[in-house]
């Protein structure tokens, strides 16, 4: 069905970028590389990255090596063509004209060329065809870092603007201890204890919730409702209340996280087909022998999308809770003390360290989803 | 195909063979009514029948006749609003308490977390069995549907038919006298069909449990049961119960005979005449 | 023997029929979380007055004294409900739409970055969605960053936006909103794909039987399919933009909208101020979700989808 489809469209996408490549390389030949006036052959090294690109277009567009290996060469080509940008433009911050930007333009294209390539390989082995659909994401991900590098550096955007990923870095591996600080005080202490409290005591009342019709019927709408408001308003009276440190922010954390908990256990603990609790009679099974043989592997994969839910939830929480007030370290107060000083680097750094933490965290719990509800058809595969 | 049902379960045999028949199901003036916003809906009226041990009773009806809410009420999954029933010369409900009877549904209901060896253990996990007689239950009955081999595969890793043995299995491993199917076969194709049919007899005359069987099929219903109960709808009630007279073992081939065409050909009649006078 | 001809249990209990609905037990545990917060207000506001009364040196106050005293403090641990009501009452009816106290006023602040961004992030989710339907290098290459970007703490880095932006001259409603569209395309984004994947196989073969085009297939088989759960993200994404509207005005300097309240009640202690406008944010995102679903009845009574 898609095959066919995708054959049926009228135009094909890696012919149009083989094209676009080999326009980009001729306007880079013409104009001016960076400002005033330096054109291409006055860089040995964008003259090689410019010559390298226009091979890969002109090869591809003639049919040469249309498989795996030109598709390799390719890549490399690319990988080469943007270090050899990256490398030279930190000599010319802020100068990068037409030129300039026509072979990053073109370096882009040739990366897409390449992703589109990948994902028309077929493999046989299931395992190549994991890392391929790894790879593809991955590769997307360099191509914006470079583009990003790219054009900070050659556009010479303010630092306080945005800062070049490399000045990030930097800043990333020279202020660890600060970084290491401030994660424990925020993750380890604030989002764990309040990411487990609050799912854990959503989870016990969700099952008192249950066998009581009565409070189902009475709490689920409200807390669905709740699920719906901007939760995260309690901040500043759970800093009030439970003062500067970390016990603050657990507490805003539990709140954030009960809700969405609550309303995905119990609707999980209904999501039992009649036919599945109907056997169960049969049996004469107990309360809590259904609960355990039948309801509770039957929430599971409810219960794990609130706990996906909230491993995002959590780390917002605590962070957005400093805002409020916190003892000098944390990643919330650094953010918003670096944002004052326009130390946007560090407050950059900051934000890789809870992105990488964030993902972390979401992608353990992932996979705790994927070995508990193995069976579930939305994970076999 | 080989035998469903294996030398260790004629023992069952003996001891019920003295004497008189005993009385497995008992249902007099027995009604159901539904409060429905549209109205009551009569689900039941009127039931009397009569099950000794030993039958092979089918239930068959138009659908809405009500075949699968009596099969329910036997099995205390629905509780009638008049009359009496008894099963095993208790009320239902006792008799669920006593796991008197194993239930096959329409699908077959197997968990996806389980193994099906997993799945079979299920009631005896329940009933508290010790891990021995476990392990033994399940590979007997395993092995009497066939299915010894695929114990560590999921039910998601079976084809339709299979994973209805494994059901099959899972209610004998309860080991009750009685088995209440409710259109065990109704989605699986007729060659698998026949298949099974073929092997549920053979299972049952060695094992001479009682079986109350739903069914929509007129050649499944004739071709396996002792007593046909025809129902027809609005409201449910027994249209008539056809006792058949071919052999207790029979094959497939009994299917061309005159006895069993006069026997459809009732049943038929039957199903027609229930439906007259409604559109 | 089961004697089964017990009548139905019909109660006369006039209260039965409510109490089986939802409305009987959703008011009363609203009335029980009404009354457990007037307790823990008594019992948290306690301590404080009772050191009032002990720097007046009056020892013999009467225990009903105590509590209607508790209840009416200047700045109280916990607010009572009536406390809040009042306060919000006067800020939004007896104060002028225009005056800088007037909660309305600050409402309407945020309420106008929220739809702004909400717009911009449903667009863009829609279209990200179009694309990953249609392109396989979408699919596999931006699909996985649209899940994680989720999992970037963008909160976190919401003040820094509003800084920064206001730093190179933008200023206003569009930062507030781009953080709010951010939140927001999220949910839309995957609840579309989810949505215009959702037609089954045999639909699809249908129209290409037709051979209809790509396009003609969006049309009339992919997007009625996604308008549903279109509509339900879309109530996810009007949450979520409130709550990028309200962190976006945390920052110091912002000094409209809830979020200002929030940050300006926590500053100078004025727990009835923040109740007030915690009370109206959960006010305004019940209205706003709520009024997604009316337009979500309508629509799918006229696609002839209600059930």
């Amino acid at each position: 069905m898609t095959t066919v489809a995708a054959s049926k469209r009228g135009f094909d996408i890696p012919a149009l970028l083989a094209w676009f490549i080999v326009a980009m390389v001729m306007v880079g030949l013409f104009m001016p590389i960076f400002s005033p006036d330096i054109g291409v052959m006055d860089v040995p090294r964008l003259s090689i990255c410019l010559v390298i690109l226009a091979i890969a277009g002109v090869r591809y567009e003639l049919g040469f090596m249309r498989n795996w290996i030109g598709d390799l060469i390719l890549g490399l080509v690319t990988a080469i063509a943007a270090w050899l940008l990256i490398s030279t433009v930190s000599d010319h911050a802020g100068e990068a004209a037409l030129g300039f930007w026509a072979l990053m333009a073109a370096t882009w294209a040739a990366s897409w060329l390449f992703v589109e390539r990948l994902a028309i390989w077929k493999s046989s082995s299931p395992l190549a065809a994991r890392l391929i659909n790894l790879a593809i994401p991955t590769l997307f991900g360099f191509t914006l870092l470079v583009l990003w590098q790219l054009i900070v550096v050659g556009a010479g955007v303010p630092k306080v603007l945005l800062p070049a990923p490399s000045e990030i870095w930097i800043r990333l591996t020279t202020s660890v201890p600060i970084l290491w600080a401030d994660f424990q005080q925020t993750f380890l202490k604030a989002v764990l204890a309040g990411y487990f409290i609050g799912c854990g005591s959503a989870f016990v009342v969700a099952i008192l919730v249950d066998r009581v019709p009565f409070l189902r019927r009475g709490l689920l709408p409200i807390g669905n409702l709740v699920s719906a408001l901007p939760i995260i308003g309690v901040a500043p009276i759970m800093v009030m209340w439970f003062g500067f440190d970390w016990p603050s922010k657990a507490a805003v954390v539990i709140i954030m996280t009960f809700f969405p908990m609550l309303v995905n256990t119990v609707s999980g603990l209904a999501a039992s087909d009649a036919m599945q609790r109907d056997l169960m009679r049969t049996y004469a099974s107990s309360y809590w022998q259904t609960l355990f043989k039948l309801r509770l592997p039957m929430a599971m994969p409810f219960i794990f999308n609130a706990l996906k839910i909230n491993s995002t939830l959590a780390l917002i929480g605590a962070i957005v809770a400093e805002f409020f007030g916190t003892p000098i370290v944390g990643m919330g107060f650094r953010i918003s003390t670096e944002v004052g000083r326009l130390n946007v680097d560090m407050v950059w750094a900051e934000i890789a360290v809870a992105a990488l933490a964030g993902s972390l965290f979401y992608g353990v719990v992932a996979m705790l989803e994927r070995a508990v509800t193995f069976w579930h058809p939305s994970m076999r595969t | 195909m080989t035998a469903l049902a294996s030398a260790k379960d004629t023992e069952m045999v003996e001891k019920t063979n003295s004497a008189s028949p005993n009385r497995v199901i008992d249902i007099e003036n027995l009604s159901l009514t539904f409060e429905t916003n549209d109205g009551p809906v009569h689900a039941l009226s009127d039931i009397d029948l009569k099950i000794d041990e030993g039958d092979f009773v089918s239930f068959i009806g138009p659908s809405g006749c009500g075949k699968t809410t009596l099969l329910r009420v036997i099995a205390d999954l629905e509780k009638p609003t008049a009359g009496s029933i008894t099963v095993n010369g208790v009320s239902p409900e006792e008799a669920r308490l006593n796991r008197a009877y194993g239930y096959v549904f329409q699908s077959s209901a197997l968990y996806p977390w389980r193994t099906i060896a997993k799945n079979v253990a299920l009631p005896l996990e329940i009933m508290g069995l010790s891990g021995e007689e476990q392990q033994e239950r399940i590979s007997r009955n395993m092995d009497l549907v066939n299915l010894s081999g695929f114990e560590k595969k999921y039910p998601w890793q079976l084809s339709g038919g299979m994973q209805q043995r494994a059901s099959i299995a899972r209610a004998l491993a309860v080991e009750p006298d009685l088995l209440l199917m409710d259109e065990p076969f109704g989605a699986l194709d007729e060659i698998v069909r026949d298949h099974l049919n073929e092997q549920l007899l053979q299972l049952w005359a060695k094992t001479n449990k009682t079986v109350v069987f739903v069914t929509h099929s007129i050649p499944e219903a004739v071709f396996l049961s002792t007593k046909i109960v025809v129902l027809c709808p609005r409201p449910g009630r027994i249209y008539d119960v056809i006792d058949s007279n071919l052999p207790r073992d029979r094959s497939l081939d009994v299917r061309e005979t005159p006895e069993f065409l006069k026997i459809a050909h009732r049943v038929r009649d039957g199903l027609r005449a229930g439906h007259s006078y409604e559109d | 023997m089961t004697d089964a001809t017990h009548s139905s249990p019909r109660s006369i209990n006039p209260f039965a029929g409510l109490m089986s609905g939802t409305v009987g037990p959703v008011i009363v545990v609203v009335l029980v979380i009404l009354a457990i917060w007037y307790i823990s207000a008594v019992a948290l506001n306690t301590p404080f007055q009772k050191g009032l009364y002990e720097r007046a040196s009056r020892t013999d106050v009467p225990v009903s004294q105590l509590i209607t005293d508790t209840l009416a403090q200047e700045r109280p641990v916990l607010p009572a409900p009536h406390q809040v009501i009042v306060e919000i009452w006067k800020t939004t009816v007896q104060k002028k739409i225009t005056s800088k106290r007037s909660l309305v006023f600050h409402t309407g602040i945020t309420l106008s970055s929220t739809l702004l961004g909400f717009l911009l992030g449903t667009t863009l989710g829609i279209l990200l969605s179009i694309g990953i339907v249609h392109s396989r290098v979408l699919d596999k290459s931006l699909m996985p960053w649209v899940i994680s970007s989720q999992t970037i703490p963008i909160l976190a880095i919401a003040p820094m936006i509003i800084v920064v932006l206001n730093a190179v001259g933008i200023s206003g409603l569009l930062p507030k909103a781009m953080i709010s569209t951010y939140l927001s395309f999220f949910p839309v984004t995957v609840g579309m794909v989810k949505g215009l994947r959702s037609p089954e196989v045999i639909h699809m073969d249908l129209m290409h039987t037709y051979s209809a085009s790509r396009i003609q297939a969006f049309w009339k088989l992919r997007l009625p399919y996604a308008v549903p759960y279109l509509f339900t993200s879309m109530k996810i994404g009007m949450a979520a933009s409130l709550v990028g509207a309200i962190v976006g005005e945390l920052p110091t300097g912002a000094v409209a909208g809830l979020g200002a309240r929030l940050l300006a009640g926590s500053y100078y202690g004025q727990t009835v101020q923040i109740w007030s406008a915690l009370l109206m944010a959960a006010f305004l995102a019940g209205s706003l979700v709520a009024l997604i679903g009316v337009l979500e009845k309508i629509t799918l009574k006229r696609m002839g989808m209600a059930r």
